[in-house]
């Protein structure tokens, strides 16, 4: 069990993030849990790629040739998803300051139904 | 508390109970199974591309067509924003 | 929104042009230390905010139009799109690289180990497409915001 503390460590990072979207009224707060539900992601797909006593795949001719290399191809694609979390967090925080502009409020109980 | 917080707490564990089982049943760090498409691109990547850099020869040369769709998403977003914040001339 | 104190101003005019040359070298340099487009694009971004926090938003916005930074990005959406598109044209397949091998400008194979910058095929061409595509889209978002809000303040006061 020792050995899978990274992914322990998404699974942590993802249950904060879910906690604070779940039971938070304010919405920057809930914006804050979005992004680090996103971070627990992004950390799942590096790990999944890693050998042991593995070094970066940069090829340089100077190391010995029967070193590990760690697989390039989970880098990549999280390279991509960070672009995607970088884009999507500021469509969020401008539809916030519009809200924000039109009724004065950042509480989440405003908006919605009328229920309680 | 009311249904709503009690409806909440019970969504909570039952996801959070489900992610520690599944973490704990992966395969251990550092000992992933065996793969024929990052073995071969780390065999062939300076003879076909001519890079020194594994990580870039795959964003662009071998999985390029996901950075087609990535560079689409920012366009996406860059667009919507510079629409919200729009003033009309009156 | 006012701009900082002189002390602030100071140190950010020093510092702006090696956090551009830095960025540059990052987007340059992508085909054979870490790096690339994407993170040499974020790096000058930064910079040209810190420009942004420093000064007023209108100090800016009489020097950088709106119409350049959406000229800019789609320069480097376009170049991207046709350096895909000549693959076809050279190679057969779409996304061919078709620069590795010949002697034309970036063709050559490292023999053994440490290369230098004239290597790589159609890769540092599309990382500077990619980075100027980023910088203008990342600037672009701040930009907005900021001159969005001092124009708020403006007609209320």
């Amino acid at each position: 069990m020792i050995a899978n503390i990274p992914f322990i460590a998404v699974a942590i990072l993802v249950i904060i993030g879910l906690y604070t979207v779940i039971f938070r009224k304010n919405l920057i707060k809930m914006l804050i849990g979005i992004t680090i539900i996103e971070s627990g992601v992004n950390l799942f797909l590096i790990t999944l790629g890693y050998r042991e006593d593995g070094v970066a795949p940069i090829f340089t001719g100077l190391s010995n040739p029967d070193v590990v290399m760690t697989y390039p191809v989970p880098q990549a694609l999280t390279l991509t998803s960070i672009v995607i979390g970088v884009a999507v967090l500021a469509l969020m925080l401008s539809f916030i300051v519009q809200m924000y502009r039109h009724t004065k409020s950042l509480d989440v109980r405003t908006f919605g139904g009328d229920d309680q | 508390m009311d249904k709503r917080n009690l409806l909440g707490f019970a969504f909570l564990t039952v996801v959070s109970v489900f992610l520690i089982f599944s973490a704990l049943l992966m395969h251990p760090f550092g000992d992933p199974t065996e793969e024929d498409m990052d073995q071969y691109i780390i065999d062939n990547t300076v003879d076909e591309t001519g890079a020194n850099n594994g990580v870039t020869a795959v964003v662009f040369d071998y999985r390029g067509f996901d950075t087609i769709g990535e560079a689409t998403v920012l366009f996406t977003a860059v667009a919507g924003v510079v629409l919200v914040f729009r003033r009309l001339k009156k | 929104m006012k701009g900082m104190s002189i002390i602030v101003r100071t140190i950010a005019n020093i510092s702006f042009p090696f956090i551009l040359i830095y960025g540059l070298y990052v987007i340059a340099h992508g085909h054979l230390t870490p790096g690339g487009g994407f993170q040499g694009g974020a790096v000058v971004a930064s910079g040209l905010v810190l420009m942004l926090i420093a000064y007023n938003a209108e100090w800016v916005s009489k020097r950088i139009k709106e119409s350049h930074l959406s000229i800019f990005e789609s320069i480097g959406a376009l170049g991207f799109i046709i350096l895909a598109f000549l693959g076809i044209v050279f190679g057969g397949v779409f996304f061919t690289n078709f620069l590795v091998g010949t002697d034309f400008i970036f063709g050559m194979i490292p023999m053994n180990g440490a290369a230098n910058i004239n290597t790589g095929g159609t890769l540092p061409l599309m990382n500077f497409a990619v980075g100027l595509k980023v910088i203008a889209g990342l600037f672009a978002i701040v930009f907005v915001m900021a001159h969005f809000i001092s124009k708020t303040e403006e007609d209320a006061a």
